[in-house]
């Protein structure tokens, strides 16, 4: 008996040893395939290819998943006299016979679509199962969920009964469960169902709905316990997908309130605090994401090991730049205009349409493209469903960041204490000593350069072109009158308020309804109160 | 006294220069001029920017070649900045002031429909090179780009099909604007006969410009839990950056819900990580990745010339279907006017059907006689890697257009101009 264990150890061992190499260190060099089974790749009937790929995925040779492989990755070539290779550059492998030969010149690339390419998938993670990675038979577990080829029955069984590690096994049961929904025992098939009912995963949901709607068809459901159980496990997907969407949104709106935290907590500084209404605001955003975007391409050019990072430097310089500009602008222009708010407005428009113009015949018209570094592509999936992206996640986390960053910086120094003085009775800070043209000066250069932090993160999000800064000027100035003017907490509060509102209604109302009833409760509620959220209190209101 | 006289005097030049009595206006009397007439700042310059360089590379070629009747030609080119009441005015500036023979523009509906009315009053010819909705035909526009039948329907039916994925259920997502709402509207009737209940098509909207897809998307994946699901996008302009971004990072795969595009081709996709998006799907009249040796030409021509302008990352350039339809609608004019022998609009609208002209698509396309569109392939494509399209299906050969769809009811009757 015991022998026997360990040779049934053993050949799986083997098995699953052999079945991953290729994947490991893809292309291998393989024997032995049968060319007959290759042929129909090369040929233009679907069909025959769907048989081809089923029958290479039930392989035992590892060659099957390396042309396999080959094919998903458009490494697949076919040559003029029929012959099927696996290419890597301008060399190549004939699997049939595991030779390496030259790609020759008449061999082009067999093109796949999405049935086949979803068929190869389905196929390599049949092979996968055996895998020794853990992390690598979840995934293909995972992805054997969704097929519902009842010929792969006995072979996830063979594998759930020599799954050892919980998940998986967890994984191969759904799987199992999954085809068992075929099943002629009615026992065997409720058990699928209340299973499949408990992942609350709701891409079971629409086999589950065929079973509960009674209808005889060829599909129709005999045993009503198996439809009864059915009609609960949608109940339980459906109030999983319910909890999914609320927490969705929730996320949806935080995220969108941390970009328009960001877009506008320049401006609650240098119109918040200074009082000057900057129409340059959008600019210097802009501005921000293109200091991006030359941050990359300088990382390209000098140090491609380090594009990851680029980001990460881009902060500073964007902050250095932008408020550079700021404090140019507020020497030159702006504060000959303090105290008269028409005068302000029309000439940082003018200086927007010139930033704009000056951008546009440095950089082009058309946007720039700046990537995502690998670290923030892609996304983590919470609550078996719902994905939360990592270039939002960062976003949110960096808005955070700068509002302490300022908060900090205004309670917590000197300038922050001068500038609040400034804000509270400018003629007695004056008279006591406070230098106001310096500090209004440092003041707008900090209100500017988180302008360019934020220009940074929405290089991240959406495109980067002269007329970015367009988009955001509005709803910055949105967020700022609504926070009341002058108060940090209250520009944090109308952002992430503002988000969520968006956020919850656009599934019920679309983008497009939910922006316009947006404006429209702004405009009544500005009417109510028009100090905003947050009004300082004291004798420097007038 | 003098003064008065000086200013008198230079009021009045001034006054002839702006109404354009200038002598040197005229002072090139041997050249045709023509007009181009793309975005090239703005939401639109995205798609808009490649179509105004690839026309100056035919004018190029053409003139190379000894121009038309023995004239060069001399390409006029506006910037109407995605800019929709701009594009009336600068194309009443073509037409009055510059007074071209011809003018090659537009990419959205919106944009033709504003200039229409300046187009008809003026007497001009337009040639628009991109698939649009149809429900329009006009004696004074030809349309070089696809309608309805020769792009959305085919796409549509694709997706039903079983190498498409057998798509029950259809979230139509489009920017707001007369394009998508109206191809969508035809869709809509199409799915009707094809037997799709309402509940199963979900339209959605977004404004022009819109960067936020996270709820959008979030709900077409909720959509998909109803049953096989397809999307089918008519999002225009650089709206797309941050919609495929957010699929990519939200793990929606083309084998899960396969996403087909009307406006993404090769040079949309330039500025977008594409190995997320592989597998969905685009349908056009052209691909870059079609091969043969008009095609292969076509493209070499373009190489070379982004080259020797040095436009910006002339390295990468791509073509894609409205810079080849745009191509293709230079050289059926030429020949036209050659038929003709006369840049005057009359004459080159009655001499432009029939014409036909050896196309990068890989046929000898031809402006039908009579509804002043062309026949045209309609090709299929999945994003590969690489972003360029890997063709899964393509037509048996050029189909005639029908401007009018017969999904929309009372269009029976409205076929010729």
């Amino acid at each position: 008996m015991r022998i026997a264990a360990i040779a049934h150890f053993l050949r799986r061992f083997l098995l699953g040893w052999l079945l991953a190499m290729p994947l490991l260190s893809a292309p291998a060099p393989a024997a032995g395939i049968d060319p007959a089974l290759l042929a129909p790749l090369a040929g233009d009937d679907t069909d025959a290819k769907l048989r081809a790929i089923a029958a290479l995925g039930l392989l035992p040779d590892p060659g099957g998943a390396a042309v396999l492989q080959a094919l998903g990755n458009d490494q697949l070539y076919a040559t003029a006299d029929g012959r099927v290779l696996i290419g890597d550059g301008a060399r190549a492998t004939d699997p049939a016979t595991g030779a390496a030969v030259d790609l020759p010149a008449d061999a082009g690339a067999i093109g796949i679509n999405n049935r086949l390419r979803r068929a190869i998938e389905a196929a390599l993670a049949g092979l996968r199962l055996y895998s020794a990675d853990a992390r690598e038979r979840l995934a293909a577990a995972r992805r054997l969920q969704q097929a519902g080829d009842p010929a792969r029955l006995p072979m996830l069984e063979k594998a759930l009964a020599a799954e050892k590690h919980d998940e998986v096994r967890a994984a191969l049961e759904i799987a199992v469960a999954n085809l068992e929904l075929k099943s002629a025992d009615p026992a065997v098939r409720r058990h699928a169902v209340e299973l499949l009912g408990r992942t609350g995963n709701p891409a079971f949901r629409p086999t589950l709905a065929a079973i509960a709607r009674q209808s005889d068809g060829p599909q129709a459901e005999p045993d009503a316990a198996v439809r009864e159980a059915a009609t609960h496990a949608l109940r339980q997907i459906d109030r999983h997908l319910a909890t999914i969407a609320w927490a969705g949104n929730l996320f949806y709106g935080i995220s969108l309130g941390s970009v328009l935290l960001l877009a506008a907590l320049g401006l609650a500084i240098t119109f918040g605090l200074m009082g000057v209404i900057n129409m340059a605001h959008g600019e210097l955003l802009m501005i921000g994401a293109y200091v991006t975007y030359v941050a990359q391409a300088l990382f390209r050019a000098w140090l491609p090991g380090w594009m990851d990072w680029y980001v990460l430097a881009a902060l500073p310089l964007a902050f250095i730049v932008t408020a550079l500009v700021g404090m140019a602008l507020e020497r030159t222009v702006i504060r000959w205009l303090y105290g008269r708010p028409l005068e302000t407005l029309l000439a940082t428009w003018g200086i927007s349409l010139m930033l704009m113009q000056g951008v546009r015949t440095l950089f082009g018209a058309q946007n720039v493209e700046v990537g995502n570094p690998g670290w923030m592509s892609g996304g983590i999936t919470v609550l078996d469903g719902l994905v939360l992206t990592y270039n939002r996640l960062a976003i949110i986390g960096f808005a955070l960041f700068v509002v302490f960053l300022v908060w900090a910086l205004l309670n917590h120094t000197r300038l922050g204490l001068f500038v609040r003085a400034i804000t509270q009775n400018r003629r007695m800070a004056d008279c006591v000593g406070v230098p106001t043209g310096r500090v209004d000066m440092l003041a707008f250069g900090l209100g500017s350069g988180i302008a360019g932090l934020a220009g940074v993160a929405l290089s991240q999000l959406g495109n980067v072109g002269p007329d970015l800064g367009r988009a955001y000027i509005v709803d910055s100035f949105m967020v700022v009158v609504l926070g009341g003017v002058g108060q940090l907490a209250g520009t944090v509060i109308a952002a992430l308020g503002l988000g969520g509102v968006n956020k919850f209604l656009e599934p019920y109302a679309g983008a497009v309804m939910a922006k316009i009833t947006i404006l429209a409760l702004i405009v009544l509620f500005v009417q109510k109160r028009p100090q905003g959220l947050f009004a300082p209190r004291g004798r420097s209101v007038e | 006294m003098k003064r008065r006289l000086a200013l008198k005097q230079l009021t009045a030049v001034s006054l002839l220069a702006m109404s354009g009595w200038m002598p040197q206006v005229h002072a090139a009397a041997d050249t045709i001029k023509v007009g181009i007439l793309h975005s090239l700042s703005g939401t639109m310059a995205i798609s808009e920017t490649s179509l105004k360089d690839v026309a100056l590379m035919a004018i190029e070629e053409i003139n190379a070649n000894g121009g038309v009747l023995g004239k060069k030609l001399e390409p006029v080119v506006v910037d109407p900045a995605s800019n929709w009441p701009l594009f009336a005015e600068k194309s009443r500036q073509l037409l009055s002031q510059d007074k071209v023979a011809v003018v090659f523009g537009c990419w959205t509906s919106v944009s033709r429909k504003s200039v229409l009315p300046v187009f008809k009053e003026l007497n001009g010819l337009l040639f628009y090179p991109v698939q649009y909705e149809g429900e329009e035909l006009e004696k004074n526009v030809f349309y070089t780009g696809a309608a309805p039948n020769q792009q959305a329907i085919p796409a549509v039916e694709y997706l039903m099909s079983e190498d498409g994925g057998g798509a029950k259920r259809f979230v139509l997502l489009g920017t707001d604007y007369v394009y998508p709402r109206t191809t969508n509207k035809i869709l809509r009737a199409f799915l009707h006969a094809k037997g799709v209940k309402d509940s199963d098509i979900d339209e959605v909207y977004t404004p022009f410009g819109h960067s936020d897809y996270q709820t959008i998307v979030a709900n077409i994946k909720k959509f998909a839990t109803g049953g096989k699901t397809a999307v089918v996008s008519t999002i225009n302009g650089d709206s797309n950056v941050p919609f495929y971004k957010e699929l990519g990072n939200a793990g929606l795969k083309a084998t899960d819900v396969p996403v087909v595009a009307f406006s993404v081709g090769e040079e949309e996709l330039r500025g977008v990580d594409t190995k997320p998006l592989v597998g969905h799907l685009a349908a056009w009249n052209y691909f870059e990745s079609i091969k043969n040796p008009v095609n292969q030409d076509f493209i070499k021509k373009w190489k070379a010339y982004a080259q020797a302008k040095n436009l910006p990352n002339a390295g990468t350039v791509v073509t894609n279907d409205p810079m080849e339809a745009t191509y293709i609608g230079i050289h059926m004019w030429k020949q036209a006017v050659e038929q003709a022998k006369s840049t005057d609009v009359d004459k080159v609208i009655a001499s432009m059907g029939g014409q036909k002209f050896d196309a990068p698509d890989g046929y000898t396309i031809e402006m039908d006689k009579t509804n002043h569109h062309l026949h045209k392939p309609v090709y299929i494509g999945e994003i590969r890697a690489d972003g360029q399209f890997n063709v899964v299906w393509k037509s048996k050969g050029p189909i005639r257009a029908q401007p009018w769809s017969p999904y929309i009811a009372g269009n029976e009757s409205k076929q010729g101009l």
